[in-house]
């Protein structure tokens, strides 16, 4: 076996790719050629590093050198300089956006500095391709331990005690559930993945699956063991090609290694996996909706109960769990519980991945004990606002969660204080908005999304929160009242009360808790038809400065209604009841004198 | 559907179609699979890019499954369409990392330059415009892709520059 010097490993998650990372690694591969160091040089492409902002990300190994934004030229500089002659190229490291520190190692970044990653731990560090490195890392330790060593009963134990709980949103503790299922009486049982992750905004079970697949494999033949279940089914999105291309790769090898299949590791313990496609439904997150779509209906959730722990795929008893909570699986049942159940909140444990988009400089996947506050990962993980704007909330939990302003930002997170504050953990999605965000409109945007997705089988929701969203286009285009914020409340509740699924249960979330938060931002609709972040274009009003005008004629010529008028070198000036609103004017001026709000 | 037997289903040109054997083969072998009707379509859609009607009364044969039903599943998805699609897809996502990051802007840029309608397709057939859900891609919003091929950190001033990659 051929022994590397060192490790190039590139970053192959969807992120990296789309910034061009294949070509990197074909680079690499190349100039390492050329330099006749193949043998001593090995290009791995691994899973997502989380830091999607700054890819395509190079880690050396083991110089522990983290390189940002490489491109192909760059590529070849670095085996220049540093896998030849041992010299770090500074250009290419990250750079601390405030001090300009230019930071070496990968532990030294702020972004990575309050990780903790568990579910996280392989991604960026192993090829996902390649079982031999997974098992190098423990991999299928855990498996080989349960069955031999361990009781379903006492490793079901186990996991209750370490106090994990359902990533995918719920929050529900994943040993009760095992323990719910495997006392469910029936010969036939099933285990589901579920990696059908619809919230717009998170990613996280994608990387997962992209970087670390064995991972969710393992685990899933670990819960087949404890609740009596000798099949399992991955329910994943059709939109997330290269996570199936992995996870087909990754089945097949462990059927090689007889890690699935029959008789696993001559323990008599049958488990077989097989994948099946969603089909872009919001919906089928939920778990009897996933279950009536893996039948091959449509998507629409059922009354609970019977629980899928009773009577779930074809009438048998089922446990699912999402791609996260069973990446945390094996390292609980290989460190122990008491390991786990040390890290996180009271009644939240372990660590969540939680993937930060929006307004923040560090977009990307973290991974961050239970407890640490929005403040710590939005401006120490997340390298604070983008362009310095001024920070107005965080969405949390998707289309279920809610909008948590400034004044909430020192609360430690975990699934019980999020829910208190009106929102809630969700599969953990958190995106930020500043200033320029208005609030009724994000609400809005959210809404539309739930009416799109609503299955439409409750009344509440398939009706309810359509004539939502027209009270709240008619607020957005100036045409609200005061009574329509009652009549939102109301609806609004009376959605929450009556629907059946989760999906309408929270549809009305981000509405509810923007009103809660922002309700100035409502009534400077309602009341003044104005829009303060200027973003409701029915509500702006454009402005010429009259310091700023030359009088050039240029916006009165391209404007479509003639609604600007003036002399030449004089001040001209809109008349806002000829104007449309089309911007046609500001995008024309030179001289920054048009102005809207 | 007899005279339409193993002919072309998308247009009237009389051709024999290999597509329609390929998928009579993976009907047939999902007949006695549970819950065979999404892959069935999958399949389906991966091959026409679409789910022609035709094809579906095969299904609906094949499977014993009502055409009520199985158009009751097709239309339940987002992803399967029950229209044909352009030549080039494109699909601006519409997640909230996107939208808050300008996504909107850079749909209606290309409705505008496109002349289309967000679902439908250019009339020489070459694009059909969509808005899609997160591509969980959000590093680099705003995203958007046309085939297989992602575009990253989009403005809408990008969107004539894109375009003409595909009007060649």
């Amino acid at each position: 076996m051929v022994k590397y010097r060192m490790d190039l490993l590139v970053c192959g998650g969807t992120g990296c790719q789309a910034s061009g990372s294949s070509e990197v690694v074909e680079t690499f591969k190349k100039e390492i050629e050329k330099e006749g160091l193949e043998n001593e040089i090995q290009v791995i492409t691994t899973g997502c590093f989380g830091f999607c902002e700054k890819g395509p990300i190079v880690k050396i190994s083991p110089d522990n050198v983290f390189y940002v934004e490489v491109t192909p030229e760059k590529a070849v500089r670095i085996v220049k300089e540093h896998i030849i002659k041992g010299r770090v190229v500074e250009d290419y490291l990250y750079k601390e956006p405030e001090t300009k520190e230019v930071l070496h190692e990968q532990n030294e970044m702020p972004f990575y500095k309050k990780q903790l990653r568990i579910a996280l731990r392989n991604c960026g560090f192993i090829d996902p391709e390649n079982i031999y490195e997974y098992i190098a890392v423990d991999g299928y330790q855990a498996l080989g331990k349960v069955l031999t060593e361990m009781t379903p009963e006492k490793v079901i134990e186990e996991i209750k005690r370490s106090g994990l709980r359902g990533r995918g949103g719920g929050g529900f503790p994943t040993g009760v559930k095992w323990e719910m299922t495997r006392k469910s009486k029936s010969n036939q049982k099933y285990v589901i993945c579920n990696a059908d992750e619809g919230d717009p905004g998170a990613f996280m079970d994608r990387s997962i699956l992209e970087g670390d697949p064995h991972s969710v494999l393992e685990a899933m033949a670990i819960c087949g063991y404890c609740i009596g279940a000798d099949k399992g089914y991955i329910y994943i999105r059709a939109e997330y090609p290269l996570a199936i291309q992995r996870l087909r790769i990754a089945i097949n090898q462990a059927y090689e290694f007889g890690l699935l299949g029959k008789n696993i590791l001559g323990t008599g313990f049958n488990f077989d996996i097989d994948l099946k496609y969603g089909a872009g439904a919001f919906i089928c997150g939920e778990e009897t909706a996933l279950i009536n779509s893996i039948e091959g209906g449509r998507g629409e959730p059922t009354v609970k109960p019977p629980f899928p722990a009773q009577k779930g795929l074809w009438k048998q008893p089922t446990n699912i769990n999402n791609v996260e909570t069973f990446a945390n699986i094996c390292p609980i049942l290989l460190k122990g519980a008491d390991w786990f159940s040390s890290i996180g909140t009271e009644k939240s444990k372990g660590t969540k991945v939680f993937a930060l988009a929006g307004k923040v400089n560090n977009v990307g996947l973290v991974e961050v004990p239970m407890g640490l506050t929005l403040r710590e990962i939005i401006y120490e993980l997340g390298g604070g606002i983008k362009g310095d704007k001024k920070f107005k909330a965080v969405q949390t939990g998707g289309p279920s969660g809610g909008c948590i302003p400034a004044q909430n930002l020192d609360t430690p997170i975990d699934y019980d204080t999020l829910t208190q504050i009106g929102s809630m953990m969700g599969s953990g999605g958190m995106i930020v908005m500043d200033e320029d965000d208005c609030m009724v409109n994000i609400a809005k945007f959210y809404l539309e999304f739930s009416c799109e997705e609503s299955c439409g089988r409750c009344t509440a929701c398939r009706v309810g929160n359509t004539r939502m969203l027209e009270i709240l286009n008619e607020i957005t285009e100036g045409k609200g009242t005061m009574e329509h914020l009652d009549e939102l409340k109301e609806l609004g509740q009376i959605i929450k009360d009556s629907s059946l699924c989760g999906l309408g249960q929270t549809s009305p979330n981000p509405v509810l808790s923007t009103m809660n938060f922002f309700w100035d931002e409502y009534v400077a609709h309602v009341k003044d038809k104005n829009c303060p972040a200027g973003v409701c274009t029915a509500l702006l009003k454009y402005f010429i400065l009259p310091d700023k005008c030359v009088g050039c004629t240029a916006c009165a010529k391209v404007c479509p209604t003639n609604a600007i008028s003036g002399e030449v070198r004089k001040t001209h000036i809109i008349d806002q009841e000829k104007c449309i609103k089309c911007g046609a004017c500001m995008a024309t001026c030179r001289f920054n004198a048009i102005t809207r709000r | 559907m007899s005279n339409m037997e193993n002919k072309c289903c998308c247009c009237n040109c009389g051709q024999p179609d290999e597509r329609l054997e390929k998928v009579k083969k993976f009907i047939n072998d999902h007949k006695d699979v549970k819950g065979g009707l999404i892959p069935v379509l999958h399949f389906i859609q991966e091959t026409y890019g679409y789910l022609p009607e035709d094809v579906l009364e095969h299904v609906s044969d094949g499977l014993n499954i009502p055409m009520t039903e199985i158009f009751g599943v097709a239309s339940f998805y987002h992803f399967f369409s029950l229209e044909p699609k352009g030549e080039h897809i494109i699909r601006v996502c519409m997640g909230t990392a996107c939208y808050v990051k300008g996504a909107q802007g850079i749909l209606d840029k290309f409705a505008r330059e496109l002349n289309v309608e967000v679902g439908k397709t250019t009339e020489d057939g070459k694009f059909t415009l969509e808005a899609t859900r997160c591509l969980g891609a959000c590093g680099l919003a705003p995203v958007l892709t046309i085939g297989e091929k992602v575009y990253g950190r989009l403005t809408v001033d990008d969107v004539p520059r894109i375009l003409d990659e595909y009007r060649k």
